[in-house]
C-alpha cells in the first residue's frame, strides 16, 4: 500500500505546515504579546500554510489515479509486437489482461510464451516506476506549496479570509456532487440507452408486445432472435404495483386516521414505532418472506378455492410489497392530516358531526392535496422496489392481468440482464440501461409531481 | 310544540345510523393498524421458528487414528497426498465394525460433512505431533444428518422419498445413544466465507464485505453531506442554482436504488475501471445512496439551532464562517450524527444497486481489503435463499436475524444518542 504511506507523509507534512506557519505568523510580529498587529489569529496563518502544502499534492495524486492505468496500457500495447498489435480490439484487451494477472503472480489463460512475460515485467517495471514518479512529484509539490505560503506571510496578510474562501468553495463543492449524481444518473443511462435504440427501434421497444431479450451469439442460432418489446414488463409491472397499492392505501390510510383521531397516546407510542420497524426491515428480507412464505400461502388459499396459481404468482409479490409500504403511506398521510387546521375540526364537531363524519366530510377533503402526493410518491418507490420482486416474481414476460400467473417487472429485468456476463456491445446488456432510463424518468415525474404537491400542500396552511 | 318531537324523532332515528357508522369506522381505523402489526408479529415468528436452529450444528464424536500408512504413505508426511478423508472413514468404520459393502459403507460415510477431512488437515498442520497418535475429535454431520436431528425430516416417511436411508437413521440413533451425536454452538456461521456445503457456509465473507463498504460510506457520505448541509443551510444565496440542488436531493432521495447501481457499473467500473465486485465500488455507490439522506438529517437539526446563537457570536465579532463551525456545528452535531447512523443502516440493508456491480458473485474467501472481491450481508442472503438446501433456507433466515440484529443496534444508537445529546432552547 503505496498510497496510503504517500497520503501518510502528506498528513504529518501538513501538520507540520500548519505549526510552521503559526509560529511564522508570530515571528514575523514580533512573539507573542504582538498578537494583535496580525490581520488575523495566527492558527489561520497555520491553515493557509497547511492547505497549499495539501490541496495541490492530493489534486496530483487524483488526476494520477485515473490517468495512471490509462498510460500504462498504452505503454505495454506500443511495447508489443507488429501482429500483436493489429488483433481485434477484444483479443488486445485479453492480451492486456494476460500479461496483468502475469504481473500480479496469478495464473494465466492460455500458453506462457517469451513475449508475454517480457511485457509483464515491463508492466511491472511501470508501476513501480509510476509510484516512485508520483510519490517524487506530490512530495515536491507539497513542499513547494508549503514553503510559497510562507513566503507570503506578512502581518497585513489576510488570512481569515483566504481560509474561509477555500472552504466555501469546498463546501459548494460538496452540495453540488448532489446535481453531479443526478447528471452523472441521466448521462450514463442515456449513453447506453441511445447505443440500445441504435440496435432497436424506439417503437418497437415502446409498444413490441413480446419480450424475449436473447441475442443469438451466431447468426445461423435457433430461438434467439431477441425481440425486445417491453409493454409485458411495463403491464407486469402495473399489476403489482397495483395491488401493492391497493392494500396500502386503505391500510396506511386508515391507520394514520386511526393513529390521528381514535387511539390513545399510550397505543400509539406502541404502533408508531412498530410501524417504523416495518419500514426499517431491508427490502432483501421481504423478498426472503414473499418467496418462502407468503408465495406458498397465496398458491395454497388459491388452490382451495380452485385457483389456477403459479408459485411465483403476482399477487404473492404484490401483497408483500403493500405491507412493505404501508408505512411510508401512512406517515405522509399523518403529516398531511396534522397540517389541516384544528379550527376545520373544532368547527364541524362543533356543529355537531361525529368524529368519522368530521374526517371523511372535512379534514380528508381539504388534506387530500397531500394524501394524494404522498400516494404518488408511494407508487415511485413501488415502481423502482427490486430486491422482492427478483425474488418472489417471474422472470417470463406474460401478457396478463391476472394476479394469480406469474409476471415480472421492468427492475427484475434489469437485475437479470446484469447480472452475470455483461457485454456492451450486445443488445441484451444494453436493453438494462434502457429500462433503467424508463424506470428514471417515470419515478423522476412522480417524486417531482408528488414532492411538489405535498410541498405545496403544507405551506397552503401554515 | 308539535314541531319539537318530530325533529327529535328524526334526529334520534338518525343518530342511531351515525354511531353504527363512527363505530364502523372506528373498528376498520382498528383492524387497518393491526395489520401491519400483525403481519410484523407473523414476520418475526417466521424467521425465528426457521432461523434460530441455524445457530446450533449437529457433531459426531469420533476416534481419529492419526495413522502413518494412511498420511505418510511414503514414509514422509506429505499434504498433498495424504489421504484425511480416509481417516474419517476408518474411524467411522471403526465406530461401526459390522457394516460391509460397498453401497453400505458408502451411506455410512455420508453421514459425517467433508468438512471433517479438512479439519484433519488442519490439526496436523497445526501439530504435525499427532502423526501415529489417537484423538477423539467431534466432527461435523452432513447436513442432512443435521436436518433430521433437527426434526426437518420425517422418518415416518417412505425410505424412497426421504434423503436417509433406514440403515441411516438406526446408525443415527445408536450414535445418539452412545452419546457420540450431538448439537453443539455453530461456529462455522460466524467464521467461515461462503460454501456449497451447507454446514460449512458462514456469513463471515459477507460481513467482512458489508464493513468494508461501510467504512467507505462513512468516510464519503458523512463529511460531503455535513458539508452540503452547511452550505445549503449557512451560505448559500437565493438563486436557480441552489434551488436546483434543493430539488435534485429531495429527488435524490427518491430514486430507485437500482438506478444508483446502473450509475455504479456505467460510471465507476466501465469509465473509471475499478475492479467489480470490490467494496471499492460497493461504499462508493452506497454513499452517493446515503447522501441525501444524510443532508436532509443535518439540514434539519442545522435548522434546529436557534437564531440567537448566530446573532450572539456574530455581534462578538465572529465571521461567518467562524459562527458556523465554532458554534452551530457542534450543537448541530448530536443531529447530524443520528442522521448518519440511519443513513448507515439503509446503506447496510440496501442490496438492488450491488447486484449491478458484480456483488453478487460465489466468493469463498474472506475479503481481507477494498478491492477484494467480496459480497455484503444482504446479497449473502439474497444468494443463499435461491439455493435449494433446506439447510440454506435456515441459514439464510440466521443470516437475516444476524442483519436485523445490527440494524437494531445501530437504530438503538441513533435513538440513544437522540435522547441523550438533545436540547431544549
Amino acid at each position: 500500500m503505496q498510497n496510503t504511506t504517500l497520503i501518510l507523509i502528506l498528513g504529518a507534512m501538513a501538520v507540520a505546515a500548519f505549526f510552521i506557519g503559526r509560529g511564522r505568523a508570530v515571528a514575523v510580529v514580533g512573539g507573542p504579546q504582538h498578537g494583535t498587529d496580525l490581520h488575523s489569529l495566527p492558527g489561520y496563518y497555520g491553515y493557509f500554510t497547511a492547505i497549499w502544502c495539501l490541496l495541490p499534492a492530493l489534486a496530483v495524486m487524483a488526476i494520477w489515479a485515473v490517468l495512471e492505468p490509462r498510460v500504462i496500457v498504452a505503454l505495454i500495447i506500443s511495447g508489443l509486437s507488429e501482429a500483436q498489435r493489429s488483433l481485434s480490439p477484444g483479443e488486445l484487451n485479453l492480451l492486456v489482461n494476460n500479461i496483468q494477472n502475469l504481473a500480479a503472480g496469478d495464473v494465466v489463460s492460455g500458453d506462457l510464451d517469451v513475449a508475454l512475460s517480457e511485457a509483464s515485467s515491463r508492466l511491472s517495471g511501470y508501476v513501480v516506476m509510476s509510484s516512485r514518479l508520483l510519490a517524487v512529484v506530490s512530495l515536491v509539490l507539497a513542499g513547494l506549496g508549503g514553503t510559497i505560503a510562507l513566503r507570503r506571510i506578512q502581518p497585513d496578510f489576510r488570512a481569515r479570509n483566504r481560509v474561509e474562501k477555500i472552504i466555501l468553495v469546498v463546501l459548494i463543492a460538496a452540495s453540488s456532487i448532489a446535481v453531479f449524481t443526478t447528471v452523472g444518473i441521466v448521462l450514463s443511462v442515456l449513453f447506453e440507452a441511445i447505443r440500445f435504440f441504435q440496435e432497436v427501434s424506439l417503437t418497437e421497444f415502446l409498444f413490441g408486445l413480446n419480450w424475449s431479450p436473447q441475442t443469438a451469439i451466431r447468426a445461423d442460432q435457433v430461438g434467439s432472435s431477441g425481440s425486445f418489446g417491453a409493454v409485458p414488463l411495463f403491464t407486469g409491472t402495473l399489476l403489482i404495483t397495483g395491488i401493492a397499492m391497493l392494500v396500502a392505501v386503505p391500510v396506511g390510510l386508515m391507520t394514520a386516521i386511526y393513529l390521528a383521531e381514535y387511539s390513545s397516546n399510550r397505543i400509539r407510542g406502541i404502533a408508531k414505532p412498530l410501524l417504523e420497524i416495518l419500514a426499517g426491515i431491508p427490502t432483501v428480507v421481504y423478498g426472503f418472506f414473499a418467496a418462502l412464505t407468503v408465495a406458498p400461502w397465496v398458491r395454497r388459499m388459491g388452490e382451495s378455492f380452485g385457483f389456477e396459481v403459479a408459485s411465483e404468482s403476482a399477487l404473492a409479490a404484490g401483497l408483500v410489497m403493500g405491507i412493505m409500504i404501508i408505512p411510508l403511506v401512512s406517515s405522509l398521510a399523518d403529516d398531511a392530516i396534522n397540517a389541516v387546521p384544528s379550527a376545520m375540526r373544532d368547527g364541524a364537531l362543533g356543529l355537531g358531526s361525529t368524529r368519522s363524519e368530521t374526517m371523511t366530510k372535512v379534514i380528508l377533503p381539504a388534506a387530500l392535496p397531500g394524501i394524494v402526493g404522498g400516494i404518488l410518491l408511494a407508487v415511485s418507490r413501488a415502481i423502482g422496489e427490486t430486491m422482492i420482486v427478483v425474488m418472489a416474481a417471474g422472470l417470463a414476460a406474460n401478457l396478463t392481468a391476472n394476479p394469480f400467473a406469474a409476471v415480472t417487472t421492468v427492475t427484475v429485468q434489469i437485475v437479470t440482464l446484469l447480472v452475470g456476463d455483461q457485454e456492451f456491445d450486445s443488445a441484451k446488456t444494453l436493453a438494462a440501461f434502457a429500462l433503467g432510463l424508463m424506470l428514471f424518468v417515470v419515478t423522476l415525474i412522480l417524486n417531482v409531481i408528488g414532492l411538489n404537491v405535498v410541498r405545496k400542500y403544507r405551506e397552503q396552511y401554515d | 310544540m308539535t314541531r319539537k318531537p318530530a325533529t327529535r324523532e328524526k334526529l334520534e332515528a338518525g343518530l342511531k345510523r351515525r354511531r353504527r357508522k363512527e363505530l364502523a369506522f372506528q373498528l376498520v381505523g382498528m383492524l387497518a393498524t393491526t395489520v401491519g402489526i400483525v403481519f410484523l408479529g407473523v414476520f418475526f415468528a417466521d424467521l425465528l421458528g426457521k432461523g434460530s436452529s441455524a445457530f446450533v450444528q449437529t457433531f459426531v464424536k469420533l476416534d481419529v487414528e492419526f495413522t502413518e500408512d494412511v498420511l505418510a504413505p511414503g514414509g514422509e508426511l506429505d499434504l498433498a497426498y495424504a489421504d484425511f478423508d480416509g481417516l474419517v472413514r476408518d474411524a467411522l468404520r471403526e465406530e461401526f465394525p459390522n457394516v460391509s459393502g460397498r453401497s453400505e459403507r458408502r451411506d455410512l460415510y455420508r453421514l459425517v460433512s467433508i468438512a471433517a477431512g479438512y479439519q484433519m488437515r488442519d490439526m496436523i498442520i497445526a501439530d504435525p505431533g499427532l502423526l501415529g497418535s489417537t484423538e477423539t475429535i467431534w466432527v461435523p454431520a452432513s447436513s442432512t444428518v443435521d436436518m433430521f436431528v433437527k426434526g426437518n425430516i420425517d422418518p415416518a416417511l417412505d425410505e424412497a422419498l426421504r434423503p436417509l436411508s433406514d440403515a441411516q437413521l438406526a446408525w443415527i440413533s445408536d450414535l445418539q445413544s452412545s452419546g457420540r451425536l450431538e448439537t453443539q454452538f455453530n461456529s462455522a456461521l460466524f467464521n467461515n466465507g461462503d460454501s456449497r456445503e451447507p454446514e460449512l457456509a458462514g456469513i463471515r465473507g459477507a460481513l467482512m464485505g458489508s464493513f468494508y463498504m461501510l467504512i467507505i460510506t462513512v468516510m464519503l457520505a458523512f463529511p460531503v453531506g455535513v458539508a452540503a448541509a452547511i452550505y445549503l443551510e449557512e451560505f448559500a444565496p437565493r438563486s436557480r442554482w441552489s434551488d436546483l440542488i434543493e430539488v435534485n436531493i429531495n429527488n435524490l432521495a427518491a430514486v430507485p436504488s437500482i438506478v444508483f447501481g446502473l450509475l455504479g457499473l456505467a460510471v465507476f467500473i466501465n469509465w473509471v475501471g475499478i475492479p467489480r465486485s470490490a467494496p471499492l465500488v460497493g461504499g462508493l455507490v452506497l454513499s452517493l445512496l446515503t447522501l441525501p439522506v444524510i443532508i436532509i438529517a443535518s439540514r434539519a437539526a442545522i435548522k434546529a439551532v436557534p437564531p440567537s446563537i448566530r446573532e450572539a457570536a456574530l455581534g462578538l465579532g465572529a465571521s461567518e464562517m467562524q459562527v458556523v463551525f465554532h458554534h452551530v456545528m457542534p450543537l448541530a452535531l448530536p443531529g447530524m450524527l443520528t442522521g448518519a447512523i440511519i443513513g448507515m443502516s439503509r446503506a447496510l440493508g440496501e442490496s438492488a444497486p450491488l447486484l449491478m456491480i458484480g456483488m453478487v458473485a460465489f466468493i469463498v474467501d474472506v475479503p481481507g481489503g477494498f478491492s477484494d472481491p467480496a459480497t455484503a450481508l444482504p446479497v449473502q442472503i439474497y444468494l443463499w435463499a435461491d439455493s435449494p438446501e433446506r439447510a440454506f433456507a435456515e441459514r439464510t433466515s440466521a443470516a437475516i436475524i444476524v442483519l436485523l440484529a445490527f440494524l437494531l443496534l445501530m437504530n438503538l444508537a441513533a435513538v440513544i444518542l437522540r435522547k441523550r445529546m438533545e436540547r431544549k432552547w
